[in-house]
Order: C-alpha cells, then sequence, then structure tokens
C-alpha cells in the first residue's frame, strides 16, 4: 500500500479553530515542504466556522477535510477516534501530528490502536530522515533528564502529538489556495458510550497556564498563602497566567490546576517567571521548553538558576515590591 | 465492584543522574518505585471498594523485580496482583504493553472498571492507559479529578481539560485515567504489609494470556528509540547578584528591558 501526505489533527471548541491547529499547521508545512507531499488538515466539528476553515489554507494547509455531525460537536472520545481511524483508513496518509492537547493526548493513542501503527507523545521537535522519508520524532522523557530521538520505521502511518506553544503559527497568507471537503462517515461509528452532562469553566480565569503566552509561578520561597497574592498581582499586570510548585499546591496556597512540573502539567509560554522555586527536576521538566525563563531566587545555587535566561539572586520580598510598582507605572 | 489497577514501576527520576559522555540514565543505586502517579489510581480503587465492597487487582507488566510494586499496592488495600514477565515482553512501546496488558486484562472478565495514573513519570506517555480501552474495545476518558457517581450500569466523573471540568456519565465496564487532584494516597498499614508479603504473586508469559508472539516486545513494537541525547542543561542567563537597593533596582529595571526586548510588554 502506499502512504502519502502529510495530516494534522485540528480542534475547534464551539465551532471555532483553536490556536494550537494554527501552531500545528506549521508543524506539517514544514515536513510536507521536507516530503514535497500535501499537508491536510481534519476537523472533526458539528457546525465549523467557514472563516475558521478558510484560515487553515491560509495558514499552511492544501486541504481541508471536515466531518460534521451533532454526535462530533466536542471531543468524546470514541466518536472522535473512530472517525480519524476510519479516514486514515480511507487514505493512508504517511504522517498524522495532533497537539498533545488533553484531546490529542487521549484520542491519539485509541486511534495509533485502532491503526496498529506506532505513536510518539509530546513530542518537542520533528523532522525528516530524507533518505526513507521516516519521520525523526524527539520528545523529553524520564523526567526532562534525556532527549529521546524516536522513530516508526516499518509502520504506517506515522504519528505523534506535539508540545503545545512549541512552535508559532504562520502568518496567514490570503493568496494560499486550497479545497475544503466535507465527508460523511459511517453513522455507526459516531456512536458513543460516554455522554458529556455539563461543562464547568474555571472560575480563576489565571488557571490556563498551558494556553497562557505568560506564567508567573510562585513556590514555597513565599512562606505563607497571603504572599502568593504578590504572584496573581505580577501575573494580572502582564496578562498572565499563575502557575505553582507542587509544595505551593500542596500547602493549598494554589489549586491543582495551576500546578507546573511532572505530576501538574507541562507550560511552553513565551515567557515562565520562577518566584521563590528552587527548581526541582520535576518542575523543571515541566518548564524546559519555555521560550524565556526568569527566576527570582535567594539562592544562588538554586537549580532554577540552571534554565533561566535571566536571574535575580535576592529576597523576593524585595525585588517583588519594586517590580510591581514598576509594572504598574508602565500600564499607566 | 471487581476493579483492575494497571501500575509501572519506574526509577525514583527525582535524583537521578546522567552520564554526561553517553547521555544514559546511571542506573547504578537508582531505587525503583511504583510510578507516583499510580498511587492515585490505587487510592481510588481502594476508596471504591471501601465504600461499595468487591475486590482488586494490580497488574504490572516488567523486570521480576516489579514484584515490588504490586506487593506495595497490596499493602495499600489492592487484594491480588500479576505479574507480565518475560523476555518475550522485553522493549514493548505503548502498542505492544497497552496490547499484553489488555489480554491479561481479558483473563478477569467481568470486571467494572480499570482504574489507571495519568502517565508513567518515566515515559512520559500518558498512552497505555487509552491504549488498553481500545484494544478491550471499553469506553475510556482521561485525566479524571473525580469519580462523583457510581450506578449500576454507568458512573458519573470529572473531567479535568485546560479551560475547566467536563462532567461525563460513562458507560461500565469503562476505564479512567486519574490526576493528582482525585485524592490523597495512603501509607501502607501494618496489616497491608503483611499481607503483601505473603501474597503469592503470579508472573505471567505471553501463553498465559494468549498473546500473539508477534504483537509483543520489540517485533511488536512500531517506535524505535535511535538516539537519546542529553538537553542543553544551561541556558548560560545572565544572573546578577544584588547587593544593596540601587544595584536591586538595577536588577528590576534589567527583568522589565528584558520583558520589553523580548515584546512581553
Amino acid at each position: 500500500m502506499s502512504y502519502k501526505d502529510v495530516w494534522v489533527l485540528s480542534e475547534q471548541e464551539d465551532g471555532k479553530i483553536k490556536l494550537v491547529s494554527y501552531e500545528l499547521l506549521t508543524r506539517g508545512r514544514f515536513l510536507a515542504d521536507k516530503r514535497n507531499v500535501k499537508l491536510v488538515a481534519i476537523i472533526l466539528g458539528k457546525s465549523i466556522d467557514k472563516e475558521g476553515l478558510q484560515e487553515l489554507i491560509y495558514r499552511g494547509a492544501n486541504k481541508v477535510i471536515v466531518i460534521e455531525d451533532t454526535s462530533l460537536e466536542y471531543f468524546l472520545p470514541e466518536p472522535y477516534a473512530n472517525t480519524v481511524a476510519s479516514l486514515i483508513q480511507k487514505y493512508n496518509p504517511e504522517i498524522i501530528i495532533a497537539s498533545a492537547t488533553t484531546t490529542g493526548r487521549t484520542v491519539m493513542p485509541a486511534v495509533a490502536i485502532k491503526c496498529i501503527t506506532g505513536l510518539t507523545a509530546d513530542c518537542t521537535d520533528l523532522d525528516i530522515e530524507e533518505e526513507t522519508g521516516n519521520l525523526i520524532q524527539t520528545r523529553p522523557a524520564i523526567g526532562g533528564n534525556i532527549l529521546a530521538t524516536i522513530m516508526t520505521p516499518k509502520y504506517r502511518p506515522q504519528m505523534a502529538t506535539v508540545r503545545p506553544h512549541s512552535n508559532k503559527p504562520l502568518v496567514p497568507d490570503n493568496s494560499r489556495t486550497g479545497d475544503i471537503i466535507y465527508e460523511k462517515v459511517d453513522k455507526s461509528i459516531l456512536k458513543s458510550r460516554i455522554k458529556k452532562l455539563d461543562f464547568k469553566i474555571n472560575q480563576e480565569e489565571d488557571a490556563n497556564i498551558q494556553d497562557a503566552d505568560v506564567v508567573i509561578s510562585g513556590g514555597k520561597g513565599l512562606k505563607k498563602e497571603e504572599n502568593f497574592q504578590m504572584i496573581r498581582n505580577i501575573a494580572a499586570l502582564l496578562d498572565g497566567a499563575v502557575g505553582a510548585s507542587r509544595e505551593a499546591v500542596d500547602l493549598k496556597w494554589a489549586t491543582y490546576p495551576h500546578q507546573v512540573g511532572l505530576s501538574g502539567k507541562t507550560v511552553s509560554p513565551k515567557f515562565y517567571m520562577a518566584v521563590g522555586i528552587s527548581g526541582s527536576v520535576q518542575h523543571l521538566a515541566g518548564i524546559k521548553t519555555a521560550e524565556n525563563i526568569v527566576a527570582i531566587n535567594s539562592d544562588p545555587e538554586a537549580q532554577i538558576f540552571q534554565v533561566a535566561d535571566y536571574g535575580i539572586v535576592a529576597d523576593l520580598f524585595e525585588v517583588l515590591p519594586v517590580l510591581t510598582k514598576k509594572l504598574e507605572a508602565l500600564k499607566q | 465492584m471487581k476493579i483492575i489497577v494497571p501500575i509501572k514501576q519506574v526509577p525514583e527520576t527525582s535524583n537521578v543522574s546522567m552520564d554526561p559522555e553517553t547521555g544514559t540514565m546511571i542506573r547504578d543505586g537508582v531505587e525503583s518505585i511504583i510510578n507516583p502517579l499510580d498511587l492515585y489510581a490505587i487510592e481510588e480503587a481502594v476508596n471504591l471498594k471501601e465504600e461499595h465492597g468487591g475486590e482488586i487487582l494490580v497488574i504490572s507488566m516488567g523486570p521480576a523485580k516489579a514484584e515490588m510494586a504490586i506487593r506495595e499496592a497490596i499493602s495499600m488495600g489492592c487484594d491480588d496482583g500479576i505479574l507480565l514477565s518475560n523476555k518475550e515482553f522485553a522493549g514493548s512501546d505503548t502498542l505492544a504493553t497497552s496490547y499484553a496488558l489488555s489480554q491479561a486484562i481479558k483473563k478477569f472478565n467481568p470486571y467494572d472498571l480499570i482504574i489507571c495514573g495519568e502517565r508513567a513519570t518515566d515515559g512520559d506517555t500518558g498512552q497505555v492507559g487509552p491504549g488498553i480501552a481500545a484494544w478491550l474495545d471499553i469506553p475510556f476518558t482521561t485525566y479524571v479529578s473525580n469519580i462523583k457517581e457510581v450506578n449500576e450500569n454507568s458512573m458519573i466523573v470529572q473531567r479535568m481539560v485546560e479551560t475547566g471540568y467536563e462532567i461525563l456519565e460513562i458507560e461500565t465496564p469503562c476505564l479512567l485515567t486519574v490526576i493528582k487532584e482525585i485524592n490523597y494516597p495512603r501509607l501502607p498499614s501494618m496489616r497491608g504489609k503483611l499481607l503483601a508479603k505473603k501474597k503469592e504473586i503470579k508472573t505471567w508469559g505471553p501463553d498465559d494470556i494468549g498473546a500473539k508472539k508477534d504483537y509483543l516486545g520489540l517485533e511488536g513494537s512500531p517506535t524505535r528509540v535511535v538516539k537519546i541525547s542529553k538537553p542543553k542543561v544551561s541556558r548560560g542567563g545572565e544572573i546578577l547578584m544584588p547587593k544593596n537597593e540601587s544595584e536591586l533596582d538595577k536588577a528590576v529595571d534589567g527583568l522589565i528591558e528584558y520583558l520589553q526586548k523580548k515584546e512581553i510588554i
């Protein structure tokens, strides 16, 4: 059988294409160009915004395959995995990548089993081995202590999830053209043994540390719960989200959705600031792909300075008030 | 309720050291522990058993010493354990691992629930749980932060996603992967430790689970690790050590300049 084209699995919410999906197109475009094949975006939903579909083309796709059905309105593992697997079996792409979001990391393992192929999780780098066309998949493992490079030489399609925010979307190019095709799948595969009863938006607006461009995190160095407010204030001044070390969460200064690190979330913001966080291996594992890291800690030996692009070794209780004041002055 | 908890033994990565020459992990003296994220799965299973009655089977695949992890789970309140250990399983990636575990789980049909940790802290893939569910063709969901209701043929669970929590009703038997927020894992009791010590842990190979050999181990694993490298450890950043108030003021100005240069403000 011949396998051709690079696919990206796009995501939508309420019919709007998510930003991570535009980022993923950048990766897909790079791979498709190297392979000299088409880049196809796959999108599942109920009624997807037409402009968003066109934007998938403007931002890199040659073709968009849309599957609309009421059972695909929002993510449910079974109909999503079945639909993606059936499209793969119909068209035989050589590569399919998805964002390593809660959706991507849930649906792709099931798709890989249905297609009996390999899947590499949470890649931070993807490339093509020119002689073979193999996808070179690089990802951190063992708590970020190593980088493993993985290939899927004998199975197709090659599948990977890609760490969100580990690259930027392409600037939309309105001169790009491509087909938007609406496909139907067999109703029988859209059945779900799971029903979504409700959705509770996290009331803490600063909790979405995975999608934020700026994450300001606090740790044990803040000494007590009241002091954690200083972190929230700085995050608000920078329009950022609030992160926390495991210790800070265990002490209940912040809730679990804020936790950064191996037993919390991995973040890749444009800017990460660690305040009063020593930088355990587990914490560092969660931030290593952040674009810029700043650390404030009184201990010059703190591990966090190893990964910092800019660091201030000083008492955070002296630094934060000065920083807050200067940021406030800039805001005005 | 009959609950199955697949677990993994992992190296204690918090004080792992890497060979700077080869970029591989120095395993000497590294302790093996239950994957810390599996403790939440074990605890949740024990909580459900305490509330609804039933039994818990722990299952793991790994070298002979992974038996220790199973005994530890039993000391926390699980009832029985099976270890899949055989050279034919060696080198399994997530496809082959989830296949082998699903084959073993089929032996315990009918069951009500499979609970997994969110991911293992060594491989960090989170793919084996959903993989098992796909092989068994049972409904599954991930990132479960609360089991709200257990009904006759379904459960109501809360799932954490990027922007909040989904409330889902899922038919049983099903598989859930759970996150840290769900509970506080208990320490093993003295009685549990004694029970665990005496327990006979069966070791199974491919024939015991009726597995197709070409789906196992390295042969059944589509992915190959072709290179291990050491990530860039130091970013070689500018680290300032202000000695007085005016130096501190300058250090903060430097930070603001940095933010401006990087277009963050």
